[in-house]
């Protein structure tokens, strides 16, 4: 079982480190380590170790070193057992890592951490639909929790100033009186309080149990769940002390104490008896803490220890007996002290210690707990009922304790156990048991001399100057306290004689308050929350129809240009009115009336439409040479180019649809329309409104004037819109023609598998016409008007191509000082391509042309990127360019910028990926034949 | 100038929002295309209106007349990056029509 020694070896490793540096946190020391993390945001790596933590540290250390040695004999051969030790020692490095975190940020996020590793432990039997589940409700509880806590150290953080623990824990008395104290005790203390299992959120740590048992000594008792008392512990300086804690918390630990030791009463799984008792005992701790006095803060620290000692070794030993008969019912199990000696006899120690039997280190803290609660702390019924709880609880523990030992291990031999023969396990499985339980024995017997120093460096590390007077001795004459506990011991002796009868057969949990389930009510809130509201919530407001979905959109998007005109009095600030020409103002009354057109025919002309549409677009070019933007133009009339053919490829597929004579419109459809007709002129007018606005106004000096002033020092082109794309904004073109690429090779991918609707894969009216007049002629053969259509332009076409090639080429020079650059010169050189498919048909294009897309755009993307990692060869950040000029014969002096091969990368990428998605569309045509013939193929055969 | 660009661009916005209300496919790819021009000739009037002064350094001209560079540069990305989503939604709105048989926008004619 190598898993478990590599386990184990780090566990007891980790112990050695934490031990050695013990001297290091005497008397008040820290320890400190810090690497920076994200300095910027006050986030950095910082580790602290102080007596407190040290000491936590070593309980998570040890106890997880015997738990592996434990779980090396508990697990079964056939259980997965690397992840299991994975798990735990993944666990236990969280663990450790919320105790040692000096930064209060890094704290929350290993205590997300141990969260994960809980739920990941809790469902390691994923088979098991109790483990599931549990490990769900355990993952949401603490999960909730632990977001809540990091709201909370998020507000500390911004009331002190600093997410260092250290200086947190000294500005105490800034935090106290701060305004934001109450929000933020709230969200830290939910966070603890649902770590550690407290009223009411208490319910999640049963349903833990379905965890393999060394999990549930480890996490669910021993360690994660003490996570909570851990953090109250650690703030104890910075948020204690006022009347918000004392009720919050002493509510909570009050509640829990009392109704987790009634509740463990009436279990009859011996698990869930532990895990109650848990419950109880985290109670006392919380309430301890409440009390906002240092004697009640060693107590709880004492206690910690204490409980972690004497419950992980119960839980081992309940894994034992579940080992080795089968069973953890309590109605089934008796009279087992025969089978088991050695192990009864550690359990019952270990129980005497948890219903605090003298000689014990369960008495002591018990004691301390009780002393401090006949003392007066803050006056109030809390406070006064609170012996009187204490002595109950305290009571219900000595009756629990006493059923766990004399049901299992005393009485007639038992009768139906799943494995029969129970006998003592390995040697080596007790002995985690057995070193824990004499630890309770010497600490409960010599107290002073054993945990006494260690005790005290933890407490001087929370406490400080603070540190009172406490003595560890087991006797301390005849007080208060003593005849509190000798009450307890009594009565608890006489409630299980009382309720054994009854308890031997009852079903499990108390009665009446057993039908109350946490689990239900927690299962129904997320039904109601995650199920029910949610699709409330979609009913409501949500639609699947995309035009009511666009409609707010728009509307949404009015409103908010609508809100800053509207409050700042629709003013606009200042005319500069450069005029009107006539000529400008012509050609855009005719593109007025285009976009009129396009958007009047676009139902039934789709052709006329989209001839206009262009129309509009080459009016928007023209628009660009007269406002002194030639790159764009030159840009804009490509690309009106390519979008035409390409929309005209997708035409094809349409439906066909055809203006009916009268259309009978109804009036929901009239009202809709309308609407819509509303919507778009009030948007149209705003949108005049806010342009007018904009261009009226004086420019601001803005970046304008360093992009002019250093676009030849640095960039070394004289064309300033191509330098700020290839190289002051270099990073944001890679980026876009990235964006390219995908959405090429998305349109690729969609349309392999394309296949057009049932009436469009009929040959297109306008070629059976052709075809059909081809028929009708005895000189003709079908096909030849569509070959011979268009011959002439077809032509001219197939000659430009050299021409056109030329052209891209410079275009593509000149773009570093002239208009032009990669993008243009892509987009030409993908419209030569175009123009031979359109000459000769797909099929004589693809005959005398190998175009390679996706080998252009791979090229493209690599030269762009490889240009920009090359500046990281000379020391300068990505994409930094480099320009000299060279001299070159027969041409002369060239610019030669490394910016000149990121266009290039442009370049190349452009061509593939237009090609690419116009050869994609037009093979449509060309597939469908085979589809056609599938189809054919499969009528013959069904 | 300024009057008539903004008059243009409050037409083409209301025909492109008209149109992308529209339930067939046709009509929304032809509306944002519509909307694509006006929201980059908006982009582009943001530099300010100038003529016959484009952003090309010439020695001797003093760079504080010339055009501003940086919308046309932002313009000139927004207008390829239009051509892909309009590649795009062309294929989704063919495949839609392909697998549904109808260029609704919601793939079925009438709303649930």
């Amino acid at each position: 079982m190598l898993p478990s020694w590599v386990a184990g070896a780090t566990a007891l490793l980790s112990l050695l480190i934490i031990a050695a540096f013990y001297p290091s946190v005497t008397n008040g020391g820290v320890l400190r380590f810090e690497g920076t993390w994200l300095p910027q945001l006050g986030l950095n790596f910082t580790l602290r170790m102080d007596g407190f933590a040290w000491l936590f540290s070593m309980l998570i250390a040890g106890i997880g070193f015997l738990v592996v040695v434990y779980a090396r004999y508990y697990m079964s051969e056939d259980d997965p057992v690397p992840r299991f030790f994975s798990f735990l020692l993944a666990f236990m490095g969280a663990m450790l890592g919320i105790v040692i975190s000096g930064n209060v940020i890094l704290l929350s996020v290993f205590w997300e951490l141990t969260s994960i590793f809980s739920f990941l432990l809790i469902s390691y039997w994923h088979n098991n639909a109790a483990a599931r589940d549990g490990a769900r409700m355990a993952l949401t509880i603490t999960g909730i929790g632990g977001f809540c806590l990091l709201i909370g150290l998020l507000l500390l953080g911004n009331i002190v100033g600093s997410y260092d623990l250290d200086k947190i824990l000294v500005a105490g008395d800034v935090i106290r009186g701060h305004s934001l104290y109450v929000p933020a005790l709230v969200f830290i203390l939910l966070g603890a309080l649902t770590k550690s299992a407290q009223f009411p959120f208490h319910f999640w740590l049963p349903n833990a149990m379905a965890a393999p048992t060394p999990v549930s000594a480890f996490l669910h008792s021993a360690t994660m769940v003490k996570a909570g008392v851990f953090l109250l512990v650690r703030f104890w300086p910075a948020l204690s002390g006022t009347y918000e804690w004392f009720y919050l918390v002493g509510l909570a630990g009050i509640i829990t104490l009392v109704l987790g030791a009634y509740f463990a009463m009436f279990q009859q799984d011996l698990k869930g008896l532990l895990a109650y008792s848990t419950i109880s005992h985290l109670g006392l701790i919380t309430t301890l803490l409440s009390l906002g006095s240092p004697l009640a803060t060693v107590a709880a620290i004492f206690h910690m220890v204490n409980h972690a000692t004497f419950k992980a070794s119960l839980f081992m030993a309940a894994g034992i007996i579940d080992h080795e008969t089968g069973t953890r019912d309590m109605r089934r199990l008796s009279g087992l002290f025969r089978y088991l000696p050695i192990t009864g006899t550690l359990a019952m120690v270990a129980s005497a210690a948890m219903a605090g039997v003298p000689l014990l280190n369960g008495f002591l803290s018990k004691e301390m707990f009780f002393a401090e609660a006949v003392e007066t702390h803050a006056d109030s019924i809390l406070d006064r009922i609170l012996p009187y709880v204490a002595t109950l609880a305290s009571a219900f523990s000595v009756a629990y304790s006493l059923r766990f030992i004399h049901t299992v291990f005393f009485g007639p031999p038992p009768t139906d156990l799943p494995k029969p023969k129970p006998h003592e396990p390995p040697r080596w499985m007790r002995s985690p048991i057995e070193l824990l339980v004499v630890a309770c024995l010497i600490v409960g017997i010599i107290p002073a001399v054993s945990i006494g120093p260690f005790l005290h460096t933890a407490v001087v590390s929370v406490l400080g100057a603070d540190t009172p007077q406490y003595s560890l001795s087991i006797w301390h004459g005849v007080n208060l306290p003593l005849i509190m506990s000798a009450i307890a011991l009594v009565g608890g002796t006489l409630l299980y004689l009382s309720l054994r009868k009854y308890l031997a057969t009852c079903e499990d949990g108390p009665p009446i308050l057993r039908n109350l389930k946490g689990q239900r009510i927690f299962e129904r809130i997320l039904v109601e929350v995650s199920w029910r509201w949610a699709r409330t919530l979609e009913r409501r407001f949500g639609t699947r129809n995309l035009q009511p979905q666009l409609r707010w959109v728009v509307a949404t998007g009015f409103l908010a240009g609508l809100l800053p005109l509207y409050l700042s009095g629709f003013e606009t600030r200042e005319i500069a009115f450069s005029g009107i020409d006539p000529a400008f103002a012509a050609i855009w009354l005719l593109g007025i009336c285009l976009a009129f057109g396009t958007a009047y025919l676009a139902k039934y002309h789709r052709l006329a439409a989209l001839v206009m549409l262009g129309g509009v677009g080459l009016i928007v070019c023209i628009t660009f040479v007269w406002l002194s933007a030639p790159d764009l133009a030159i840009t804009q009339l490509l690309v009106e180019i390519v979008t035409t053919v390409l929309i005209l490829l997708g035409l094809r597929w349409l439906p066909k649809r055809t203006e009916g004579l009268v259309e009978a419109i109804s009036l929901r459809a009239r009202f809709r329309r309308f609407r819509d007709l509303a919507l778009a002129v009030v948007c149209g007018i705003g949108m005049s409104f806010i342009a007018y606005a904009v261009m009226t106004m004086p420019v601001p000096d803005a970046i304008a004037n360093y992009f002019l002033e250093n676009a030849y020092s640095q960039g070394g082109g004289r064309n300033v819109v191509n330098v700020i794309l290839v190289d002051f904004r270099g990073f944001d073109t890679l980026g876009e023609i990235a964006v390219l690429g995908v959405v090429a090779l998305t349109v690729f991918a969609l349309l392999r598998r394309f296949r057009p609707a049932d009436d469009s894969m009929d040959l297109p009216e306008q070629q059976r016409i052709q075809n059909s007049f081809d028929e009708d002629r005895p000189e003709r053969s079908a096909g030849d008007t569509v070959r011979d259509y268009l011959l002439v332009p077809s032509v001219i076409m197939t000659w430009l191509f050299p021409v056109i090639i030329t052209f891209a080429v410079y275009i593509f020079m000149r773009g570093h000082d002239m208009p032009g650059g990669g993008f243009s010169a892509g987009l030409t050189l993908s419209i030569a391509f175009l123009l031979q498919y359109l000459a000769g048909g797909t099929r004589w294009a693809e005959d005398r042309l190998r175009i390679l897309p996706l080998r252009w755009m791979g090229a493209g993307i690599l030269t762009a990127s490889a240009t920009g990692i090359g500046a990281w060869f000379f020391g300068y950040p990505f994409l930094t360019s480099h320009f000299q000029y060279v001299e070159l014969p027969l041409i002369g002096k060239m610019p030669a910028a490394t910016a000149l091969l990121f266009d290039l990368g442009v370049f190349s990428l452009v061509v593939g990926s237009t090609v690419l998605i116009l050869v994609a569309l037009a093979h449509q045509s060309i597939r469908i034949n085979r589809l056609r013939a599938i189809d054919a193929a499969r009528t013959e055969e069904g | 100038m300024e009057l008539v660009l903004a008059t243009a661009i409050g037409v083409m916005t209301g025909c492109g929002v008209w149109l992308i209300l529209r339930p067939r496919t046709y009509q929304v790819i032809v509306g944002l295309s519509l909307l694509s021009y006006a929201v980059n000739l908006f982009i582009f009037g943001v530099g300010g209106v100038k003529t016959n002064v484009p952003p090309i350094l010439v020695d001797g001209v003093p760079n504080s007349t010339l055009a501003d560079p940086v919308p046309q540069a932002l313009v000139l990305t927004a207008i390829v990056i239009g051509f892909a989503t309009t590649a795009l939604f062309l294929v989704v709105l063919l495949a839609s029509r392909g697998l549904t048989g109808t260029d609704h926008v919601d793939g079925r004619n009438e709303p649930k």
